[in-house]
């Protein structure tokens, strides 16, 4: 159990710098997600928390110490690959105590710690067997089991779910949520997967291009960007950006799409819309937003349609405004063919403006 | 039948696939398995070939003290030969798998040539380096104060300079196979090691060397096999001696068959490698059968 | 803030690894390449030089000279070595690719009636080395006529070189999917033209591994030439420097050393160049089983 707290962490591979300066403080027993697309850096820093990178610069402390130059095994920290790195010439048992074999645990202390994390993931009967005869779910299993018995400050997570089927995926998900919260262990955890990092996290990390984009809470992220990256990075389908101008009315001012929509801004934000006054800016609004709920905090609007995605569980529909393809929700129920019309609502409250030159939110 | 039939009969698969393989099956009969049956007759007959006595050759091979040494020889040769090859493989491998990628090629490079060159062109090299009077290895033991080593005339050191020849020759052939077999470990078992808390060795010890088994135990046991049935070394260095002290099977039946002229007796002297040879392969055979199931 | 052991740190370690390294590598190629490079060396000293005992034998004192490798070309049979030794390698390839790739490509492809035993059956040729062989062959060849001319080293080679040649090449084609086969198949091409036009461009790599192992094979052959040839004008560089190039009693050093290095360099720069497919050759064996 520890905080890990890392300041202005830099990492440079021959000429690129993978990582530009990344300050991040993690609580104790926190769940953290690093998520972001190929690229952004987040695997590196991951990596660099567990001492399989050199840190070109900045310091990483785990619980009260300074690690930069400590090996891995002596962080007290352990990992789960993205390929399970389980080794094949081991049994299960063997490979789940092979750390603590190292450390010259007593025979008794690894039988116990071994069958008690077994249990805990549902592995149990699975001890004798070696890596190759078990499936891609088992093997991820037992990665985790591996790192559970080790008992460490932190637990480090690097992809772990890219290798699964879908269903797979799913399941565990919930697992790695479960084992979370019945061991209460600092966990550190990275994925370019949205949709985990919402479900999981206690806060998430986002980044781009080695630096970090936000930090927040799901729903901080989700519900409140502060970049368009971010708004456009989580939520599945993606927000919509469609290009609009800010217009003035007096005392007030609004962004206004075309003719039909045009939302208000509300006053305390207005300090931040000053200088955009005439100017272009992107509107963001999420397809949940876009929909056939008629309410008074909505615009209606008729779209023509480019195409629909029957989901089943609700029907996505694709119109153009504005020269750009946006994204609509609407109930399953509705039989809608292409190039017919449909009047949709745009919720007027939940919207995002965003600078196109400094892709921040205002 | 006519010539249409025959021609497609002749093309179905089986039998074009048949005829694909007549080429090796005939050379393979005609000058391998022939011969070797061949042998088998000439080490019955007496020495100028006119009859038949049995299994007298080999009994006289079993009573000449020259013959047994040339076992001992042949075997201790052999199995400290391949020990040290397969060992400065692994080191030499090892070392390279330690460098940066873009380094390891001019190493590989550099340390493969002695198996490039012809063994019977290089030995001649270490002859020179051997030779009593002008030897440059004793130049430079001299140089250190150490006395001139007797490299090829007494039986001690002309032992010692074979297998040490046989080393060099040999020892690139492990390092090539051991570095392809140290590349095709997964990274992240390394690293999933080290956070389990290994060093270098017990890396080494638990995750490098269970891994390259298979690897190991087939390079050493073909290796074994052929040096079994080395002849350059021998026969450019010492020609057997001093004293037949260095002789192996094939030097031997060279001597005793070709130069000697006895051929039945030389035809005896070398098929006592086939029980050994038998041996080997049949168990490389199973080893190799072994992993390709398990694959 | 407590600042755990410096000793054991990443750095540390990863330096004295590498330095562990770079120890061990500097002292294996001293090992490896000095002899040649006294090849090289006697090669180009004077012949006083060489028969002096007091100078440093491992640098050349007292002038560069070329005068050993003049002696080969004109005073002894070395260029009839070489280019013998050229017609039979040339030779042996040829015949060897040819068996190697046919037999190759029915084996890994084709089943027919004992095509597994066969397969394994190659195996066991070494079971049968060429120094079991090389006595009754003796009496074979003899039969034949052609004890003493080099023709004979062109049918005997084939025996080391096809076994290995042929598994590599059964490795090398197993690993080309069924589905091209089929696509092939259906694109109207019979079994000679799948082979010519898909198997063997896709296997080159292994084709030249082959080709590359078969001459360095038969180049270096010595037990075959040694036991079946007698005359000079016969013989091959292997036997011809090792047994000629020394009259009597003395014995022509510088020219020795000349003429092995010079013997060895085709195999060497034939290295040179196609090093990575030799490597993989050899390899192949341990990745594709």
């Amino acid at each position: 159990m520890a905080d890990v707290d890392i300041k202005d962490l830099h990492k440079v591979f021959d000429r690129t710098e993978a990582v530009r300066g990344i300050d991040l403080s993690i609580k104790d027993n926190e769940f953290v997600i690093l998520v972001g697309p190929s690229g952004c850096g987040k695997s590196t820093v991951l990596r660099m928390i567990a001492g399989l990178e050199e840190v070109t610069k900045g310091k990483i402390y785990i619980g009260e110490n300074l690690v930069n130059d400590v090996p891995p095994k002596d962080r007290d920290i352990a990992m789960v690959f993205q390929s399970y790195a389980l080794y094949p010439h081991m049994t299960v048992f063997e490979n789940m105590s092979f750390g603590l074999r190292l450390r010259k645990f007593s025979k008794e202390d690894i039988k116990k710690r071994v069958e008690e994390a077994g249990k805990v993931l549902g592995i149990s009967e699975l001890l004798e067997r070696r890596p190759r005869q078990l499936s891609g779910g088992q093997r991820q299993r037992v990665a985790m089991g591996r790192a559970i018995v080790r008992n460490p400050k932190v637990f480090l997570f690097d992809e772990p779910l890219s290798n699964l089927d879908a269903k797979m995926r799913g399941q565990m998900r919930i697992e790695i949520k479960r084992v979370h919260q019945h061991l209460k262990t600092t966990t550190i955890y990275v994925t370019h997967d949205q949709v985990e990092a919402m479900t999981l996290a206690d806060r998430v990390v986002v980044m781009k291009d080695g630096k970090i984009e936000q930090i927040g809470t799901p729903d901080d992220i989700y519900n409140f960007p502060k970049t368009g990256f971010v708004a456009g990075f989580i939520g599945s389908p993606a927000m919509n950006f469609v290009p609009s101008k800010i217009v003035r009315n007096g005392e007030d001012f609004s962004v206004r799409v075309n003719e039909n929509i045009s939302f208000s801004i509300e006053k305390d934000k207005q300090e931040n819309i000053n200088n955009f006054n005439g100017k272009d800016v992107l509107l963001g609004i999420r397809p949940e937003h876009i929909n056939e709920k008629i309410s008074d905090e909505s615009i209606e609007h008729k779209i023509k349609i480019d195409l629909v995605e029957p989901l089943g569980m609700e029907t996505m529909v694709y119109f153009t405004i504005n020269g750009v393809q946006l994204c609509g929700r609407v109930s399953p129920e509705n039989n809608l063919t292409s190039n017919s019309t449909i009047s949709l609502n745009f919720n007027k409250k939940k919207f995002h403006i965003i600078d196109p030159v400094t892709d921040k939110v205002l | 039948m006519n010539i249409n039939n025959l021609l497609i009969w002749l093309k179905q698969k089986p039998r074009i696939a048949f005829f694909m393989c007549l080429p090796l099956i005939l050379m393979v009969a005609c000058l391998i398995i022939y011969p070797f049956f061949y042998s088998i007759f000439l080490a019955t007959l007496n020495k100028a070939e006119t009859k038949f006595v049995g299994l007298a050759n080999f009994l006289f091979l079993f009573k000449r003290e020259t013959f047994w040494l040339v076992v001992q020889q042949s075997i201790f040769f052999a199995l400290v030969a391949v020990f040290f090859k397969a060992l400065i493989g692994f080191i030499a491998a090892h070392s390279i798998n330690e460098l940066p990628s873009k380094g390891q090629r001019k190493w590989r490079g550099m340390l493969l040539i002695p198996w490039v060159i012809p063994p019977a062109l290089s030995t001649l090299g270490w002859w020179w380096l051997f030779e009593p009077t002008y030897s440059a290895l004793n130049w430079a033991l001299e140089k250190l104060s150490i006395d001139a080593i007797p490299w090829l005339s007494e039986t001690f050191w002309a032992r010692f300079s074979i297998i040490l020849v046989n080393i060099w020759v040999g020892a690139p052939f492990f390092l090539i196979m051991y570095l392809a077999a140290l590349k095709s470990i997964p990274e992240d078992l390394y690293e999933a090691a080290s956070i389990d808390g290994a060093n270098y060795w017990q890396k080494l010890f638990f995750i490098t060397l269970p891994m390259m088994k298979n690897i190991i135990s087939i390079t050493i046991l073909f290796s074994i096999i052929v040096t079994f049935a080395n002849f350059d070394i021998v026969r450019v260095l010492t020609r057997g001696g001093p004293i037949d002290t260095t002789h192996l099977f094939a030097t031997y039946a060279f001597r005793v068959g070709i130069e000697s002229g006895d051929i039945p007796l030389g035809a005896a002297v070398s098929l006592f490698m086939f029980p050994v040879l038998a041996v080997l392969s049949f168990i490389i055979l199973r080893n190799v059968r072994k992993r390709t199931n398990e694959v | 803030m407590k600042i755990l052991s410096y000793r054991n740190s990443i750095n540390n370690n990863r330096k004295w690894a590498l330095f562990a390294a770079y120890g061990c590598l500097i002292l294996f190629v001293i090992f490896f390449l000095f002899p040649p490079y006294y090849m090289l060396v006697t090669s180009l000293k004077t012949n006083k030089e060489i028969a002096e005992l007091s100078s440093n034998p491992w640098l050349i004192n007292q002038g560069l000279t070329f005068e050993h490798y003049k002696y080969l070309f004109t005073e002894t049979p070395f260029l009839t070595f070489f280019k013998n030794t050229i017609i039979v390698t040339i030779s042996v390839v040829i015949i060897t690719m040819v068996i190697s790739v046919l037999a190759a490509y029915s084996l890994s492809r084709l089943r027919f009636w004992g095509s597994g035993v066969l397969a394994t059956g190659i195996f066991l040729t070494y079971l049968v080395p060429d120094t079991l062989l090389f006595i009754p062959l003796f009496k074979i060849v003899g039969w034949l006529g052609l004890l003493n001319s080099y023709w004979v080293l062109v049918l005997v080679y084939p025996t080391l070189s096809v076994p290995f040649c042929t598994w590599l090449m059964i490795g090398y084609f197993s690993s080309i999917p069924k589905e091209i086969d089929e696509a092939a198949l259906i694109d109207g091409a019979n079994h000679m033209q799948m082979l010519l036009k898909v198997f063997i461009p896709v296997a080159m790599p292994g084709l030249i591994a082959a080709t590359i192992f078969a001459f360095t094979v038969s180049w270096a052959g010595f037990l075959y030439p040694l036991a079946f040839i007698y005359s000079e004008s016969e013989m091959v560089l292997t036997v011809g420097t090792v047994t000629t190039l020394i009259k009597g009693d003395v014995f022509h050093w510088g020219g020795l050393m000349a003429g092995a290095l010079l013997a060895a360099a085709p195999p060497v720069i034939v290295y040179a160049f196609l090093m990575d497919y030799y490597i993989a050759g050899l390899t192949s064996g341990a990745t594709k089983g």
